[in-house]
């Protein structure tokens, strides 16, 4: 049962993971990076049936934490878009050296 | 006066306030009017210099030790302590501080047009902390204060300096606190090992003299800490920052870089070099090669400082050819010369301080500092003439004025325990004719063929204030040294007697190792 | 110890002599109060005058009787406290004279240096070679004062020229008196430095700065020599005051290493102050300065300050024959050299700056053969004759300039070609002159023949001494000094014929203002003439008194026996190591024959030049003809000021400017500058990696992860 739970979460992670590599939209990304938040989730739930409430709590804190992500991350993408009036990243390179 | 000065309990509160109260000067500076704000700045500082000269006679001459010593904990796990004392050899340098801090305030009248409130809050916070460097008795305190004077002067120069000053600015800062990062790391070092000897970490200098260092951790850290000192002084080839800060810096910011900041390196020499590392401090070729660097300096600036055309870096450049002279008389590490190095700090503080005084007046007068510019102009401002000819004079050490007391020290010294060095290092005196007397002919001397020459004005009032003082100085010390050698002479007989004893300790210590060769310097190296 | 510049408190050491110093003191005080008044009063004047430059013209003095104060004041001040001041001098003498004081009277005023290893009081000593040494400097010093009041009437730096000179005559007498080497040092520089000063007098001429500049900056040179000297001497002695050192030094071995080098390095310290090779370049230099200030400083006193000093030191010297050898070596050629140089000068006061560089070489010769007594006299007779050449070379100058000033020609004042004839015109200085030129040619019975004979007869007595160090030396020594002495009378003759006989050459205009120099002038002229005469009878030697040159009973060795307490220890040392000096010269004849063939060498060679002379015509400059050969390279003072150039000075600043440009701006600030650059080139390769690309920093995020799981798993 929880061999299942894992291999499913190392899937997600492993999706969301490559998902932020090759992407080039802002939004797919930030969604990629979400979908690894949530294969975490999933394990933390598997585990905790195992070992006890404290996965749960875990999960909770990352959810929040997630959400608060979401907000702030999509009104930078938005300011981002009207500035540049695109999501690609590859023309976000005003930090580099 | 001293029945006066016990009275009001002087020697209790003297030495906090000399560095608290210019602080607390940036208070009324800040608030007073942009147009006023001078006249507030030098009052202020006036009445610092007022309540320095009190130490004269309050401090007793017969003791070698610390004096009016007072210790508040600050940062009690390390050891840390807010500890202030002074002696023969601080005592000059801070009663100078305060002297040429009052005088380049007062310099500044007319040279510091905008920005006005900032730079007098700057000059004030400059002066407390260089006192602070003089007066700390905590090697903490100490490594405050002595980083602490860098960031006022860092933006002296980097605001109210000529064309290329933040370039020389960010050379001057970097340079210096460069060096005093290894000096940082080396009473750390020296932090750890007194606490493995007494048991508690302490920064305290009286606590730091007591910690027994092998002979090799001795060379480590009087590398560190010389490397430090070395570039403030600065000795030749650390000196390339001064040359470029002194001809960017404002007026007021070279006679105080001048005066007192390049005196705090040779003041470290005395004050922790000698006394902390004596087995290094003596070791012949730690001896040899500093000797030798100071030659180099006297003799190589003194030919550099010749053809120069910026009168201003010219005598920048003999500032290096002057401390060579007083890195010469501490190496020397005997009595006189050591006294004659101090001697040499405390007259260079005055005369290179009154060149550029004299050089900033010109300035402001010509707004050049090309010498080729100038000619001729003893004829219209014979004061002027007469306050640079005594000033020059004194410069280049001609008998009769406080230069030549400190080189013939320093040299005499010197020269009892490396006569080929000295033989050199005497040579400096030529060559400071040399570079000296060429840049006041072309100056002061020679046809008045410029019109705009014709029309500089003589000495003002404010500008004789100024230079009186510092010329009567010139020469009395050099006719009366007397009472100041008399102040110095204990405070170096103790640092001389650290050294001897260092020696004993050594000879024993070797002694003990041949009987017992089985005993090494356990867990030291 | 911390009495003012005490007036009259002394600390008496000796009670055993019965000496009493009248305020010696004040002796130095005084010409210090005078330079601080003529200062104050040059400062004020100054002040007047650069308002007048500045509106570009020049301060007008106004009417010769309505002077301002700044302009008569110095007039009474300069010379009253030097009067004073050789007043005070001469009762000392006076009453050293009727004691037999024997030990140096030493008075300490104030503690000048103590470190705890090293002590030099302020004190002046009292003996029999300083207060002579006063009393020239004070005497001479007031007549050239007085000289001066005349002779510098007209210029605008008047108060501040008298100020110069009373700082000098102060730091003079810091030098004679001073107790101890530093304190002399002190006053050594301090000379210099007025000398420096009064060169360059009219400082807006170029070329008069530069000669002021060049004399410090030579004199500067010797100052080392002196410097390293002390050194030396404190590291043997302990201390640096004169009763105590020689007392020690006299204990010393003969021919010790550390004393010939003290005694040489302090003799590079007398050549640069005296003008000796190789660094007498910067006397004739100095001729730039006023001619009364020649007088004083280039030939009177302050050149003469290193005979003062050998002599002083004359114990230490006595102890090492190589040094004394150096001196007198150096002494005789540059006796030689500088008056062959002098024969080809148009310049009247090149000519005797000249003869000054030669005849401080015979005071060297002197002190050399271990002479300090004759080199001492001759240091006096010179100082009369020499300040009596100078001054009447001052009034000529002064007349001609006068003249060619009323006329607005803009002739040389100074070039002999411009002279001729001018006997008629100022005949109470052609009288002097000519008393000065029979006393340096050294015809008896004037001073010169006293002092410069006992020179070479000493040479030849030296060298033939039983353990005489090197008697062949010493015997071209003597020839060399006999060739200079004949080309001396030869040179003096020549700038007398030319200035003062045959026809004139000033021009018709300019002839009718010629005039003789008023009585302040001449007086001095006169009082000098007269020494010139008498000075050189204080000391006749005993072989000479027997015969017609020893002017009967009037005479003898009074100034020998005088100064033999400071010098009895070095004839001590020498006649131990040295044996009795000789009673022959190298070929022949004692000392009396030797005498008379030198006075009649001289006076041959003054008649016979003079008939030579007068009949050539000499040619005003414009109409000079080129010279060539030999004449030349001397006219040219055999070009060492420009080898010294190429091979000193210009090598000096291309390597300063090397050392500037090159190891300052490009090594040092190159490697600080280069290590800010590979600081920055760093910081520049490793912010690649920042390429901006959100994807690339994942990727690197997640292989850094695998990796850091991979190591943690395996």
């Amino acid at each position: 049962m929880i061999t299942e739970a894992l291999v499913l979460s190392a899937m997600i992670f492993v999706l969301g993971t490559f998902g932020v590599l090759v992407r080039r939209n802002a939004i797919i990304m930030f969604l990629c990076i979400e979908l690894q938040l949530n294969a975490v989730n999933l394990a933390f739930i598997a585990f905790s049936r195992l070992m006890g409430i404290d996965g749960q709590v875990f999960v909770f804190f990352v959810m929040t934490v997630a959400a608060a992500e979401a907000a702030v991350g999509l009104a930078i993408i938005i300011s981002v878009f009207r500035h540049y009036e695109t999501v690609n990243v590859d023309n976000f390179k005003l930090l580099r050296w | 006066m001293t029945a006066l000065l016990d009275f009001v309990g002087y020697s209790g509160w003297v030495l906090h306030t000399l560095i608290w109260m210019p602080i607390l000067g940036i208070i009324p500076v800040l608030w007073a009017d942009e147009q006023r704000v001078k006249h507030v700045a030098f009052w202020w500082s006036a009445v610092v210099l007022i309540l320095s000269l009190g130490l004269w006679w309050a401090f007793d001459p017969t003791v070698g030790g610390m004096q009016m010593e007072s210790a508040t904990p600050w940062i009690e796990s390390w050891g840390v302590s807010y500890s202030l004392g002074i002696d023969g050899i601080s005592l000059f340098m801070v009663m100078l501080t305060t002297f040429s801090a009052s005088i380049s305030i007062l310099a500044s009248f007319n040279y510091i047009q905008d920005r006005q409130r900032p730079f007098y809050a700057l000059m004030l916070i400059l002066q407390a902390s260089v006192v602070g460097v003089f007066l700390a008795t905590d090697l903490f305190l100490f490594y405050v204060f002595f980083e602490l004077t860098l960031v006022p002067m860092y933006f002296i120069i980097g605001i109210w300096g000529g064309t290329r000053r933040i370039y020389a600015a960010i050379k001057f800062f970097l340079y210096t606190a460069l060096g005093s990062l290894l000096m940082l790391v080396g009473i750390l070092y020296l932090v750890y090992r007194a606490k493995m000897f007494i048991g508690a970490p302490t920064f305290a200098y009286s606590n730091l003299l007591q910690v027994p260092l092998s002979g090799t951790e001795q060379l480590w850290l009087f590398g560190a800490f010389a490397l430090a000192f070395s570039v403030k002084i600065p000795v030749f080839p650390f000196h390339t920052w001064l040359p470029d800060a002194h001809v960017e810096a404002p007026t007021p910011g070279s006679v105080i870089l001048a005066a007192v900041l390049l005196k705090m390196g040779t003041y470290g020499f005395l004050r922790f070099l000698l006394p902390l590392f004596p087995i290094a401090a003596q070791h012949p070729v730690v001896v040899t090669t500093m000797l030798v660097l100071a030659v180099i300096g006297i003799i190589y600036t003194a030919c550099v400082a010749a053809v120069q055309s910026d009168a201003k870096k010219l005598v920048a450049y003999t500032s290096v050819a002057h401390m060579g002279f007083v890195v010469l008389g501490v190496f020397a590490l005997n009595l006189n010369g050591l006294q004659g190095g101090l001697i040499v700090m405390i007259s260079h503080g005055i005369s290179t301080g009154a060149l550029f005084l004299l050089l900033g007046m010109l300035y402001e007068r010509r707004h050049t500092r090309e010498i080729q510019e100038f000619g001729g102009i003893a004829r219209v401002a014979p004061w002027f003439a007469t306050a640079f000819v005594i000033t020059a004079l004194t410069s280049i050490g001609v008998p009769g004025t406080s230069g030549f007391i400190g080189e013939f020290l320093a040299l005499l010294g010197a020269f009892e325990t490396h006569k080929v060095l000295t033989l050199i290092a005497t040579l400096g005196v030529i060559f400071a004719a040399y570079y000296m007397l060429p840049m006041v002919q072309r100056v002061f001397f020679n046809p008045l063929d410029k019109q705009e020459n014709r029309e500089i004005e003589d000495l003002s009032k404010r500008e004789l204030v100024i230079l009186v003082p510092l010329c009567a100085l010139m020469i009395w010390i050099g006719w009366n040294p007397t009472p100041l050698l008399d102040r110095m002479e204990p405070s170096v007989q103790v640092v001389l007697e650290r050294l001897d004893e260092a020696t004993l300790e050594d000879q024993a210590r070797v002694e003990d190792e041949a009987n017992e060769p089985q005993v090494v310097d356990g867990g030291q190296e | 110890m911390y009495n003012a510049l005490g007036v009259g408190i002394q600390e008496t050491v000796e009670t055993a002599t019965q000496f009493q110093p009248f305020f010696p003191g004040l002796i130095i005080l005084l010409p210090l109060i005078g330079f601080l008044i003529n200062g104050a009063l040059a400062l004020r004047h100054a002040q007047a005058s650069a308002s007048a430059v500045r509106l570009g013209g020049e301060l007008d003095l106004g009417e010769a009787d309505h002077l301002p104060a700044t302009h008569t004041l110095p007039s009474y001040v300069a010379p009253g406290v030097m009067l004073v001041a050789f007043l005070i001098a001469s009762v000392n003498f006076a009453r050293m004279l009727s004691v037999e004081l024997h030990d140096p009277h030493v008075i300490e005023y104030w503690t000048w240096i103590a470190t705890g290893a090293f002590t030099v009081e302020a004190a002046i000593q009292l003996d029999q070679l300083s207060i002579l040494m006063t009393m020239i400097v004070t005497g001479v010093g007031f007549l050239i004062h007085l000289f001066s009041v005349g002779y510098m009437r007209d210029d605008a730096g008047y108060p501040r020229y008298f100020s110069y000179l009373n700082l000098f005559i102060f730091f003079m007498l810091v030098l004679v008196m001073g107790a101890s080497y530093p304190l002399m040092f002190v006053g050594w520089e301090g000379v210099g430095l007025c000398s420096y000063l009064l060169i360059g007098f009219w400082f807006s001429d170029r070329e008069k700065s530069d000669a002021g500049k060049k004399a410090f900056i030579v004199n500067r040179i010797g100052d080392f020599g002196f410097l390293i000297a002390m050194f030396l001497l404190f590291g043997m002695f302990g201390t640096l005051d004169f009763v105590p050192l020689f007392s020690q030094a006299a204990d010393l071995e003969y021919g010790n290493g550390l004393v010939t080098a003290v005694t040489l390095f302090l003799f590079l310290g007398a050549a640069g102050k005296s003008a000796q090779i190789p660094l007498y370049v910067w006397l004739p230099d100095a001729m730039a300065g006023p001619t009364p200030v020649s007088a004083l400083i280039h030939a009177a006193t302050m050149v003469t300050a290193g005979v003062y000093l050998v002599a002083r030191s004359s114990v230490l010297y006595a102890l090492s024959p190589i040094a004394s050898a150096t001196v007198a070596g150096v002494g005789v050629l540059t006796a030689l050299f500088a008056a062959t140089i002098a024969l080809k000068q148009n310049d009247i006061k090149k000519v005797l700056a000249y003869s000054t560089v030669s005849q401080l070489g015979y005071m060297f010769v002197g002190v050399g053969v271990g002479a300090y007594a004759a080199g001492i006299f001759h240091l006096m007779t010179h100082a009369f004759f020499k300040a009596l050449l100078f001054l009447g070379a001052g009034a000529v100058i002064h007349s001609m300039h006068h003249s060619l000033h009323r006329t607005n020609n803009h002739k040389d004042p100074q070039d002999m070609r411009n002279m001729g004839g001018l006997r008629a015109f100022m005949p109470i200085t052609w009288g002097t002159m000519w008393v000065a030129t029979f006393a340096i040619s050294g015809i008896w019975p004037f001073a010169g023949f006293f002092s410069k004979d006992e020179i070479i007869w000493q040479t030849a007595a030296f060298g033939g001494a039983a353990k005489a160090p090197y008697p062949m030396l010493y015997q071209v020594y003597w020839v060399i000094a006999l060739v200079a002495a004949i080309l001396t009378a030869f040179y003096m003759t020549r700038m007398m014929v030319m200035t003062f006989h045959g026809a004139s050459r000033t021009g018709v205009e300019e002839v009718k203002h010629l005039r003789e120099s008023p009585p302040v002038m001449w007086i001095p002229l006169i009082a000098l003439a007269l020494f010139s005469v008498v000075a050189g009878w204080i000391n006749v030697p005993e072989a000479l008194r027997e015969t017609f040159m020893g002017l009967g009973p009037l005479t003898g060795e009074w100034l020998h026996d005088w100064l033999e307490p400071i010098t009895e220890q070095a004839h001590h040392i020498q006649e131990l190591n040295l044996g009795e000096v000789a009673e022959q010269a190298p070929f022949g004849g004692g000392e009396v024959t030797w005498a008379l063939v030198s006075t009649t060498l001289a006076l041959v060679t003054v008649l016979a030049s003079f008939q030579f002379l007068r009949r050539q015509n000499v040619k005003v400059p414009a109409e000079d003809t080129e010279l060539s050969g030999l004449s030349k390279v001397l006219y040219n003072k055999w070009y060492v000021d420009e080898i010294y150039d190429r091979l000193i000075v210009q090598p000096l600043i291309k390597s300063s400017r090397f050392c500037w440009k090159v190891i300052d701006a490009k090594v040092i600030d190159g490697v600080v500058n280069g290590v800010g650059w590979v600081a920055r080139a760093l910081g520049f390769v490793v912010s690649m990696f920042q390429t901006g690309t959100v994807n690339m920093y994942a990727f690197v995020l997640t292989i850094g992860a695998l990796i850091i799981l991979g190591v943690s798993v395996f």
